[in-house]
């Protein structure tokens, strides 16, 4: 769901309160750039999508008949904004994700079956992600393919809920829970080996 | 890879089964039944606990990427382009 102040930020842009404008702009400003950005992989593209997207959304918010989807809404109009700029991605080619290749590998330790993994307890466990440890985040959301990139942002960095994120992509919940699940295994794996 | 359909009652029997349901299981999807029946399989497989924590600590990770890149400052002419947009929009709304 939005967050409650995003849906009465929405019920004031709808009621016209002028004071709503500057806090809509602030609070999803940011939050597009964001996703934009990851999207296209260009920073001058990104700032275009969230100009474009909120001029969108400014033009036709009296079409927003659901505050409590505002968020759902505003991705939809970023996603197709992404769409219409039509520049390659920077980043990897389309294709599946299957989920054979994140299964990850076990041998035997005295009669116990181990899994090769690294050890995740020296992930420090801190509110803000270190410099380091968020590049390797970002270059693995960012060698996704598109398809499960935009999931993965839209769920986990923007914590939309699976009903949001199906409505901004235009795809079915199985479909998001599908590549969200893929999407999610490939960052842990990238994780996992960066902390080898 | 063989996965067990959901609420079927018949447990889990190695941890293939389970892969494919992880990230619902984590989101709190799937069916009780289902829950429950990984639950009970986690419970008895070190390597499953080892595996869903560093799936979890992953998703943990992601969620606090919501402070990185940043904007810049938005120039005037583009939120005056904005406001413009908003008042049109308003006035035709509320007409």
């Amino acid at each position: 769901m939005s967050d409650i102040r995003e849906v009465e930020l929405a019920r004031d842009l709808l009621a016209g309160k002028e004071e709503a404008f500057d806090r809509f702009v602030e609070t999803f400003r940011s939050k597009i750039f964001r996703y934009s950005f990851m999207m296209c992989g260009h920073r001058e593209d990104a700032e275009e999508v969230s100009q474009e997207t909120l001029l969108k959304v400014f033009e036709s918010f009296d079409q927003l008949r659901e505050p409590e989807r505002v968020k759902a809404w505003v991705f939809r109009i970023a996603k197709n904004a992404c769409l219409m700029k039509r520049r390659k991605s920077v980043f990897a080619p389309s294709q599946e994700l299957s989920l054979d290749q994140f299964l990850p590998a076990s041998d035997q330790d005295g009669g116990h079956r181990k899994l090769q993994i690294a050890d995740w307890s020296e992930l420090p466990d801190t509110q803000v992600l270190r410099a380091e440890l968020r590049d390797v985040l970002s270059r693995a959301i960012a060698g996704l393919p598109e398809i499960y990139r935009g999931v993965i942002l839209l769920r986990d960095v923007e914590e939309l809920s699976t009903e949001e994120t199906a409505a901004a992509l235009d795809v079915s919940l199985e479909v998001v829970k599908t590549r969200l699940h893929r999407a999610r295994l490939a960052i842990r794996q990238e994780l996992d080996e960066y902390l080898r | 890879m063989s996965v067990m359909e959901p609420e079927t009652g018949k447990p889990f029997q190695d941890c293939k089964e389970l892969f494919a349901l992880l990230s619902e299981y984590l989101d709190e999807e799937l069916p009780p039944g289902t829950c429950e029946q990984i639950r009970a399989h986690i419970a008895g497989c070190p390597p499953c606990v080892e595996f869903v924590n560093s799936l979890r600590r992953s998703v943990d990770l992601l969620h606090k990427l919501r402070t990185g890149e940043a904007p810049g400052p938005l120039p005037e002419a583009a939120r005056d382009e904005l406001r413009r947009a908003f008042r049109r929009n308003r006035e035709g709304f509320h007409a």
